[in-house]
């Protein structure tokens, strides 16, 4: 439990600083934010009058503390563009980016385990560099393109998922998946390369070792001792590059909201940025930051899960 | 053919004759791994095979429950299981009933050969349940049965332990357990106390010959140290660069070596006597595959050895009472030597 503890500490500590550097992020650059956002022919009546909203005008300390206080009760302020509190802002706009990462994310699994296990059981022959180069491909591909090309193909072409139209998924959830698959997948195909390459290495790693043959010469089948031996020992650094990679695959699912024309965080970021619309994006940017923490601790979690031999130390 | 070790009668649990281990890709026919090896263990018997690394006695007992690494194979020859079951023809599938099941085995390092990731517990039920179909319930009793036979404490909470929270010898005794859960006829123990230090490897022993007296189990033990072989063996094959070069009973070897490695591997067993002086080895290296010549594969290290060592192959002979060797040496003296005692 000592571990839990720290872990937790630790967690709490980072998600400060994070609140910390994007207080300062936004107070050190240069101008003031009232005079950036009104543009240089607004009066000084008008600044007053939008420093006086913003906080602006009273002591750094003072505004952070406040902030803080605010963060921890999970009150952004309000949106300068939106005049809409930015915590409703964003849960009106979650579920989309949420569903797009959960939906990449089990494509990711889905797909990347099979195929690196076939890589690795089929190690030198065809349908092993089949694989191989498709990954080369994979990584190779930015995604944004990839998700244009998809759109292209199976969009505009085949027909078979409308584009460029979101449907909730409170009005009808298999709308709703149809119109994330070609997005989901666009995001995942990356990630699905980088799977297929850790887990084919790791695999036939854990295939030399000694308790493989131990395995074998209990008179197991090959399936129980690739399946119930191996795979879960090879699984470990997989696990810790799926999470790593979580946070590469928020950023790009920004990007690929704005592919897809969907109203997720991304497209909200964006507008906010260029509205200037500083409580928002201080919002927006606590939230990724704080998504990112907490999976990391999350794959933490597994991994010891996975490796009684961590957590046991 | 004077195939002097195998005394090779119907019943034997294990009869090897006249094995050939090859490389799968060999440039011509010199690159065979093991050479015409023959060997028998009776039941209840405990053989032992003593050699250092790299004379092949590992890839010996691999090839007899057919787990050799991928780039060999077997080239000839013939193994048996209890007269009537022809390991070195079957399936992976077929061979598959025996491993665990009928042959057991034991490797040397305790510690990478036991999965992290698995319960002790899992490692052993998983056996009793695959062999002998036992209920979960079941194999978790005899499990705890199993474990408290190899003389582990606490066998209930060890269960759910990973074998690095064990040390050494708890971890051999673990694979052990393994090893005997489904009552196999043979073992075979490959350097099973190499990795441990002196006083745990007595006690391993010992909890091996416990196992042999209570269930009559038969060893098949390899070793590079002759002081193991000898505790523990009734007959001993020597083997060098990938043949028997000399088989008898310990005695026969320890009073009469007939081969001159035999006779450097046992003046480098340390013993009390010796400690202060420098331990003795034998000078050179096992040659490789494609170092070994037409003569003698000892000629390069051999006191002894003659112009005739270098071009002719010397043959396995039988002296008297089983004791065979391979050397012309012997050839020439062992009659005599014998016919002396
Ligand atoms: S045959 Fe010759 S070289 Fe070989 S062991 Fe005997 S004496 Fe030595």
């Amino acid at each position: 439990m000592n571990y839990y503890a720290r872990r937790l500490l630790t967690l709490l500590l980072t998600v400060l600083f994070v609140l910390l550097l994007t207080f300062a992020a936004f107070r050190i650059i240069p101008g003031n934010p009232a005079l950036v956002i009104l543009g240089t022919e607004a009066t000084d009546a008008q600044i007053a009058l939008l420093e006086e909203k913003l906080g602006t005008d009273r002591p750094l300390a003072e505004q952070f503390a406040d902030w803080l206080v605010a963060a921890f009760r999970l009150d952004f302020g309000e949106s300068l563009r939106f005049s809409e509190p930015v915590t409703h802002l964003i849960a009106g706009r979650l579920p989309v980016t949420v569903s797009l990462a959960v939906m990449s994310l089990v494509l990711t699994i889905a797909v990347g385990i099979p195929l690196g296990i076939i890589a690795s059981r089929a190690r030198g022959k065809a349908a092993d560099m089949l694989v191989t180069i498709g990954t080369q491909l994979g990584l190779a591909v930015p995604s944004f393109w990839m998700g244009i090309m998809l759109i292209l193909a199976f969009g505009l072409t085949l027909k078979w998922f409308a584009v460029s139209t979101f449907t909730p998924w409170s009005e009808n959830p298999w709308l709703a998946v149809k119109s994330l698959v070609l997005p989901s997948a666009a995001l995942a195909v990356p990630q699905i390369a980088i799977v297929v390459r850790y887990l084919r290495t790791s695999m036939l790693e854990q295939l030399g070792l000694d308790y493989v043959r131990t395995a074998r010469s209990k008179g197991l089948r090959e399936s129980t001792v690739l399946y119930k031996h191996v795979l879960k020992n090879a699984l470990l650094p997989v696990i810790t590059i799926i999470g790593i990679n979580f946070g590469e695959l928020l950023a790009g699912s920004l990007v690929i909201e704005q592919v897809f024309t969907l109203p997720g965080i991304g497209s909200l970021l964006i507008t906010a940025i260029g509205n200037r619309d500083y409580p928002l994006v201080q919002g927006l940017v606590v939230l990724i930051a704080f998504t990112v923490i907490a999976i990391n601790f999350v794959v933490d979690l597994s991994y010891r899960w996975l490796d009684p031999k961590i957590r046991l130390q | 053919m004077r195939e002097a070790a195998a005394i090779a009668t119907e019943a034997s649990l294990l009869d090897i004759r006249n094995l050939q281990i090859r490389l799968r890709r060999t440039r011509g026919a010199g690159l065979s791994v093991l050479d015409g090896v023959s060997l028998t263990v009776e039941r209840g018997e405990t053989i032992g095979i003593v050699g250092e690394s790299g004379c092949g006695k590992s890839v010996l007992s691999l090839s007899i429950l057919g787990l050799l690494p991928s780039a060999m194979r077997i080239g000839g020859g013939e193994i048996w299981y209890e007269g009537r079951h022809p390991l070195h023809t079957m399936t992976d599938r077929d061979i598959r009933a025996f491993r665990g099941k009928e042959i057991a085995m034991i490797f040397q390092d305790p510690m990478s050969s036991l999965n992290h990731g698995l319960t002790i517990g899992y490692q052993i039920t998983e056996t009793l349940r695959l062999h002998l179909g036992y209920s979960r319930k079941e194999a978790r009793e005899r499990a705890v049965w199993l474990l408290r036979k190899v003389g582990l404490p606490r066998p209930e909470s060890l269960l759910r332990e990973y074998p690095h929270q064990l040390s050494g010898g708890m971890r051999q005794r673990v694979m052990i357990a393994i090893a005997v859960s489904c009552n196999p006829g043979l073992l075979i123990a490959d350097e099973p106390t190499t990795a441990l230090d002196v006083t745990i490897q007595a006690q391993i022993l010992d909890l091996m010959r416990q196992i042999r007296e209570e269930d009559g189990t038969s060893i098949l033990l390899i070793s590079h140290d002759f002081g193991v072989i000898a505790d523990m063996c009734d007959r001993v094959l020597v083997m060098y660069a990938g043949q028997i070069v000399e088989s008898g009973t310990v005695d026969d070897l320890f009073e009469r070596p007939l081969h001159p490695y035999t006779a450097g591997l046992l003046r480098s067993i340390p013993t009390p006597a010796k400690k202060n002086s420098p331990l003795y080895s034998i000078e050179g290296h096992v040659p490789a595959l494609h170092e070994r010549g037409a003569g003698c594969r000892f000629a390069s290290r051999c006191a002894h050895a003659t112009e005739r060592c270098r071009t002719e192959q010397p043959e396995l002979v039988a002296y008297r009472g089983g004791h065979a060797a391979r050397c012309f040496l012997a050839e020439a003296e062992g009659g005599n030597r014998h016919a002396a005692v």
